[in-house]
């Protein structure tokens, strides 16, 4: 064991190393992934690279670009009688329009909220509850959406009446897109996230560099994966190409997860929806399609939200498209801190505030 | 939100099976992979098996995750010295 790690440490000093021979210019990469802004921040990658390559944090925690509209309809919806929101742990602290009014202190008040690990213990909580209302809030990006879907349908299969799940996924080619079509983008290639690609495969990111001659690497989450995909950016960089590569074909194949994507598809459809920071974004989300409406909480309790953002003084919107670092925007670390958040920048652990306060990047 | 982690199959009751590494023991669902077998390494996501790893990748990514806090001690008390 200590010789692996000591192995490791060889190797990432070596590419450190090699990435500082080759870098010339000033490059912007970008990662749209949030346990890659985590794995970034707390290995201190950014300071083994030489000055002129920056690596960015895009629009890759779906918390962060939840928006406040949306919290609200959540936390109106978790005053209701006999409704029990179960979530993921990342949800409870995220503040709607009103600051310091979130799913944490509703339930301080008396709402019921479960954080849970998976939607299926979701489902279970219905099971055991069956005179509440169980509502699942559904966040996430492709690499969680095929479970959502299983357990839709499965909700379906078993006849779960007092289950429901409100879907806030998203989906990232969209928001991409949208990014790019920017004027003010000025990124030079992608990282890609390694478990959205597990599920949508190679393919789903081929876009970048046929459509946008963005040179682009699927990439995995330990601090080798990402500084040998930072290096062969870098190396697509300097050679003038733009290609895909697969820095993560360990555990992502050409066609991504097929029965994942099969489940995805029967359960759930394309939506337009707004993204925190990135604003209204058509066929970015994905929703219940009509045939398992039943448990569809939208449709269920009536949910709507406004198809245009809020502005308010948090930057979180510039820092998710990389036009802002976080210790750029004037309330980070005085106003806006993780033990009281104004926006899910810093709420999240792997939203680009709270990643860079924790580890002081700035 | 992303993150997954690899586990070992030790049963399987149909789309259901327990996965385990290092004293983590954890229900999770099998629907996403093709001929599952018990001994076999997947990377779990919110409790969905969403790919199969090779025995000697899924070591290797639990040796590294075990050992990452250490390693990167090491590598800023290096960076530090420079």
């Amino acid at each position: 064991m200590r010789s692996r790690s000591s192995d490791s440490l060889r190797a990432i000093a070596d590419l450190a190393g090699e990435i500082r021979e080759i870098a010339s210019g000033e490059l912007n990469f970008m990662e749209v992934c949030g346990s890659h802004t985590m794995a970034i921040a707390k290995s201190g990658i950014q300071r083994m690279l030489p000055e002129g390559i920056r690596l960015v944090s895009g629009p890759g925690c779906p918390v962060c670009v939840t928006p406040a509209q949306v919290i609200d309809e959540i936390l109106r919806l978790s005053g209701e009688k006999d409704v029990i929101i179960a979530t993921y742990g990342d949800m409870i602290k995220v503040p709607g329009s009103r600051r310091g009014d979130n799913l944490g202190t509703r339930r301080a008040s008396g709402a019921r909220v479960e954080i849970v690990y998976s939607p299926l213990d979701a489902l279970k909580l219905a099971r055991e509850e069956p005179r509440s209302q169980v509502v699942f809030l559904g966040v996430g990006f492709e690499t969680t959406a095929p479970g959502t879907a299983a357990a839709v349908k499965l909700a379906w299969e078993s006849r779960a009446e007092n289950f429901s799940v409100l879907s806030l996924l998203k989906t990232v080619e969209p928001a991409l897109r949208a990014l790019i079509r920017d004027e003010s983008f000025n990124i030079q290639g992608f990282l890609c996230p390694g478990h959205v690609a597990t599920i949508i495969g190679e393919k789903g990111f081929a876009f970048l560099p046929r459509e946008y001659d963005l040179p682009a690497v699927i990439s995995g989450f330990e601090p080798e994966d990402i500084l040998v995909s930072v290096y062969r950016l870098l190396r697509q960089c300097r050679r003038g190409e733009a290609r895909l590569e697969n820095e993560y074909a360990r555990a992502v194949a050409p066609e991504g997860n097929p029965l994942a994507l099969a489940m995805m598809d029967e359960v759930l459809e394309p939506r337009d929806d707004v993204w925190r920071g990135l604003g209204l974004i058509p066929g970015s989300a994905l929703g219940i399609r009509e045939r398992f409406g039943q448990f569809d909480a939208r449709r269920r309790f009536g949910l709507s939200w406004p198809m245009e953002e809020a502005v308010t003084a948090c930057r979180c919107g510039q820092i998710i498209q990389g036009r802002m670092s976080p210790g750029e925007c004037p309330l980070f670390g005085t106003v806006c801190v993780p033990e009281d958040p104004v926006g899910p920048c810093m709420v999240s652990s792997e939203g680009a505030c709270a990643a860079a306060y924790k580890y002081q990047e700035v | 939100m992303c993150l997954a982690i690899p586990l070992k199959i030790t049963e399987i009751h149909g789309n259901s099976a327990v996965g385990e590494r290092d004293g983590i023991r954890r229900e999770i669902r099998l629907d996403f992979i093709r001929e599952p077998q018990v001994g076999q390494y997947v990377i779990v996501h919110a409790g969905f098996a969403i790919e199969r790893l090779s025995e000697e990748q899924a070591m290797e990514d639990i040796a590294a995750a075990r050992e990452v806090e250490e390693m990167l001690r090491e590598v800023h008390d290096a960076l530090q010295k420079q």
